[in-house]
């Protein structure tokens, strides 16, 4: 191990070039990272950023072109080598043991601490404190990983990679799974490592990308297609570059026309997992033809609202109604039947079955129809023809409606999930995080037809966190704090501040 | 890496698989003393040297087909049924009941009364499971095995009992069966002189029927789906909970059919031991078979050779036919070891490179035409990296075929 002796001066990546069958992942990729300088490595999903960074890691090795570390080539085997050289990654979905705690987790990878069959755990915590220090990373040492937050998690995944000896990071889209206020504080905290680190950040969030790099590269399909100084540019022309063409994110510019009362809870109250009213009193009501942005802070009562509606959690006390029908308590079938659309929060696990193909995914609620059965017996040439009429429609991107569906980008997950739930004819639609890690084509299309299905006279209930989402789509605004809505407010006099308020929980009398 | 180095890494993955299940195998028979070679080669090829040794293959094979083909049920559903074993002896007591209570009905509704009999009775065994799983989350592997002991107990009691052939009591000899099953319970046999039964013929219906149950109706779908990923099923308006009950009805009625068959068709009674292990093979044989009835087929068939010709080492080169055990233990270690390999994306497009490098070391000239094609940005590794797995140990689905494709 280099421990920390040798300084990494510089890191390069020179003209590599990665073949998958039938796809070319990264196409005379070049890169140069000075020390202490950070490096923004942009792209939509599946750009071929994360291959690039495996490469780098050792996970993959080359078709062609060579990675230089100080000016010398370097031929990592496996990320022990590139970790040895001081290079540490801190990949996007944590890499922690949930039931150790923190000092365990950092103890796992720390070979230095491991005295045969002993392990020094004195050094493990000496080591910890050291880096919390140096870096200003807070962390709780004798916590269980399970017991923290998404963010804390975040800061021991850095708080690892550090003791561990990286002199050079990596981080994977690292604030995709953060809440906003999260994203703010990392994004502090690692202005603050930068300092004595050279960093590559991966990401597709421009303002991130703004706030933290000094130099950026940006990938489409493989290749780079731009190489600059962040500061020279704005986040719009980046955008573009980006994509491809130039991105305006919608803004629902339709005339408030209301429609009648569509789904409505009334007086709602429902037990979160621990048992705790996750709802308590909640009062809704969305009309048909209308977007309604539910503005809150995660874990206010979001999903608990959102699976109360679709069926998934019984509810103790109120009502729902679906266009006047009671649905309370129904299970999810039927208020699937009753023209109920859901795209939920996990789109992995729920909104898709992974190992399913494309094609069945697509059928997922609708199989036992008469249009994709009959008489119990499936009928495969309708489920290929709504395959391929659906992957043309919502422009889903992937080798054929045969493939896994797991194994798409979260884009064009989330674009099946859409086009299953939208495809449908819902007359109400349940929408949770629909953007929530995807780039800025993907949340462009998705808030087009999101738009677009409004005016068709669908229903539409947006939870985000996200302020500008909301802001952009919404007609009417609620605002969710502790299972309750604080205040509905019209779109059109939102402002950040105001919901940032009432998201605190502060009423403005 | 392309399609034809994929399939060439698949085989790589097979045949070393196999070659460390028969080293590890290897290892014991040394530590007993044994020659391994002269033993596999027992193992192997005696069984197939005359037509009593094929027949006698086919027979093992019925009720490990019909045993796995439920397991691939279950286990295609997500609930893991360890209790075939236990299955199988309710199947055989249930069809000999029926065979000895109603012996005066005629051939063409007794043999089928007394299969369907068995059939219940496995399902009645497996829905025990079942319905404490669905309702009360109680753990299968747990009440399954349980359930295993309890049969074997029941099945003991009632042939050394109320069931106990009135002969072995007047003889003295006191051997623990149950009376013969009247002529009209019998299962035919094809070959006369052998003791092939008219049981393959069903358990090759039956495979096909489970084919199209799993990948054709809208009931396999929903199995499928409760099984893949219950929490997308249960979105999906899929009551997971009544279909893990179904899973087992079916794994049970399955199981219990493949004890009715082989009572009534190879045995024409009850006898202890009946199921020999067939209840645990099953599984073996359905894991090895993909968990689809095109693999279980052949696997199946494949252990009905390991079993026989375990059975002939004994006599051939004095080695306990029990070995066959240690063989399957092997074979599932190296199965399960095996599919991680198969599935780490990390590594498939390592080896596929070295494959690459040494099946045509003059194709790096030609390469520039792959590049066209890479509209499509998520094919393959390069996503199942980006979006779900980052690191080789986590690399659960990488952009495997799914399991429609490989059901058609």
């Amino acid at each position: 191990m280099g421990g920390e002796g040798a300084r990494i001066t510089s890191l390069g990546l020179e003209g590599i070039t990665k073949r998958f069958p039938g796809v070319l992942a990264c196409d005379g990729v070049s890169l140069d990272v000075g020390e202490g300088e950070v490096l923004a490595l942009v792209g939509e999903n599946g750009a071929g950023k994360t291959t690039l960074m495996n490469i780098l890691m050792g996970l993959y090795r080359p078709d062609e072109g060579r990675i230089l570390l100080n000016g010398v080539e370097q031929r990592f085997r496996s990320p022990s080598d590139a970790f040895a050289a001081g290079i540490g990654m801190v990949h996007q979905h944590f890499m922690l043991v949930p039931n150790l705690t923190v000092t365990e987790n950092v103890a796992l990878g720390m070979r230095s601490a491991h005295r045969g069959l002993r392990l020094d755990m004195k050094a493990v915590r000496r080591r910890i404190a050291e880096v919390s220090e140096r870096h200003g990373l807070p962390v709780q040492a004798e916590a269980y990983v399970w017991q923290l937050s998404v963010g804390e998690q975040q800061r021991v995944e850095l708080v690892k990679t550090l003791c561990l000896g990286a002199r050079f990071l990596i981080l994977d889209e690292p604030t995709s799974a953060l809440t906003p206020q999260e994203t703010d504080e990392l994004i502090a905290l690692l202005k603050h490592m930068t300092r004595e680190l050279s960093v590559i950040f991966i990401s597709h969030k421009l303002h991130e990308v703004k706030a933290l790099s000094d130099t950026v590269t940006i990938l489409r399909q493989g290749r780079v297609v731009f190489r600059g100084r962040t500061a020279d540019h704005s986040p719009a022309d980046l955008a573009a570059l980006m994509t491809g063409h130039e991105v305006v994110l919608p803004c629902n510019a339709c005339a408030d026309e209301c429609g009648k009362p569509l789904l409505v809870a009334r007086d709602l109250k429902v037990r979160g997992d621990r048992g705790h009213l996750a709802l308590d009193g909640l009062e809704l009501e969305l009309r048909s033809g209308e977007i309604l942005g539910l503005a809150g802070v995660s874990g206010n009562g979001q999903r608990e609202l959102a699976e109360a509606i679709n069926g998934l959690r019984r509810i103790e006390s109120g009502s729902i109604e679906l266009a006047g029908e009671a649905i309370a308590n129904l299970g999810p079938e039927e208020v699937i039947a009753k023209g109920m659309g859901y795209i939920p929060e996990d789109r992995n696990t729920e909104g898709i079955v992974p190992s399913f193909s494309i094609k069945e995914n697509l059928v997922l609620k609708d199989f036992g129809t008469p249009a994709f059965s009959r008489a119990s017996f499936l009928r495969l040439g309708a489920i290929d023809g709504n395959a391929e009429a659906l992957k043309e429609r919502f422009d889903i991107r992937c080798p054929s409606t045969k493939t896994a569906a797991g194994s798409l980008s979260g884009g064009n997950i989330q674009k099946v999930i859409l086009a299953r739930e939208l495809a449908r004819g819902p007359k109400a639609l349940v929408a949770v995080y629909p953007t929530r890690g995807l780039d800025m084509g993907a949340e462009e299309y998705i808030h087009n037809q999101l738009l677009a299905r409004r005016c068709e006279g669908v229903g539409i209930l947006l939870i985000s966190e996200e302020l500008e989402e909301i802001m952009n789509l919404s007609d009417r605004i609620a605002v969710i704090y502790k299972g309750r809505v604080l205040a509905v407010i019209p779109g059109k006099d939102a402002t950040k501040a105001r919901l940032g308020m009432l998201m605190a929980g502060v009423v403005d009398e | 890496m392309n399609k034809a180095t994929k399939t060439a890494y698949g085989a790589v993955v097979v045949v070393l698989a196999a070659l460390v299940a028969v080293a590890v195998s290897s290892l014991v028979l040394v530590a007993i003393g044994a020659n391994p070679l002269a033993t596999f080669k027992v193992i192997l090829t005696e069984p197939l040297k005359d037509l009593f040794g094929i027949t006698e293959i086919l027979v093992r094979s019925v009720p490990l087909i019909l045993v796995a083909l439920g397991i691939a049920i279950s286990f295609r559903s997500g609930i893991l049924n360890i209790g075939a074993e236990g299955q199988i002896q309710l199947g055989i007591i249930s069809a000999t009941l029926v065979a000895l209570f109603l012996p005066d009905l005629p051939k063409a509704l007794l043999l089928p009364l007394a299969l369907v009999a068995g059939a219940l009775g496995g399902a009645l065994w497996g829905g025990i499971a079942g319905a404490l799983k669905a309702r009360l989350g109680v753990n299968e592997i747990l009440s399954t095995v349980m359930l295993n002991y309890i049969a074997a107990q029941l099945y003991s009691f009632l042939l050394r009992g109320p069931l106990l052939d009135p002969a072995e009591i007047t003889m003295g000899s006191g051997t623990p069966q149950s009376m013969r099953f009247p002529k009209a319970a019998w299962l035919d046999r094809i070959i006369p002189g052998t003791r092939l039964h008219w049981g393959l013929a069903v358990a090759l219906a039956l495979a096909f029927l489970v084919w199209l149950l799993l990948w054709r109706t809208t009931i396999g779908f929903k199995m499928r789906a409760a099984g893949a990923e219950a929490k997308a099923a249960r979105y999906a308006g899929v009551k997971v909970e009544r279909y893990l009950l179904v899973a087992m009805l079916f794994a049970g009625g399955f199981a219990g059919l493949a004890g009715a068959i082989e009572a009534t068709g190879v045995h024409r009674r009850a006898i202890e031991g009946i199921s020999s292990g067939y209840g645990f093979s099953g599984i073996v044989v359905a894991l090895f078979g993909g968990l689809h009835p095109a693999g279980i087929v052949p696997a199946a068939a494949f252990f009905g050779l390991l079993l026989l010709g375990a059975d002939m080492t004994q006599r051939a080169v004095g080695v306990p036919a029990n070995m066959v055990l240690v063989l399957q233990g092997s074979i599932i270690l190296a199965i399960v070891s095996a599919r991680m390999l198969a599935n780490n994306p990390y590594l498939q497009d390592r080896v596929g490179r070295r494959l690459e490098r040494l099946l045509r070391p003059r194709r790096r000239a030609t390469e520039a035409d792959l590049a066209p094609e890479a509209a499509a940005s998520d094919a393959a590794p390069a996503n199942s990296a980006t979006s779900a797995t980052p690191a080789p140990a986590s690399a659960a689905a990488p952009a495997e075929t799914s399991d429609a494709e490989r059901g058609s």
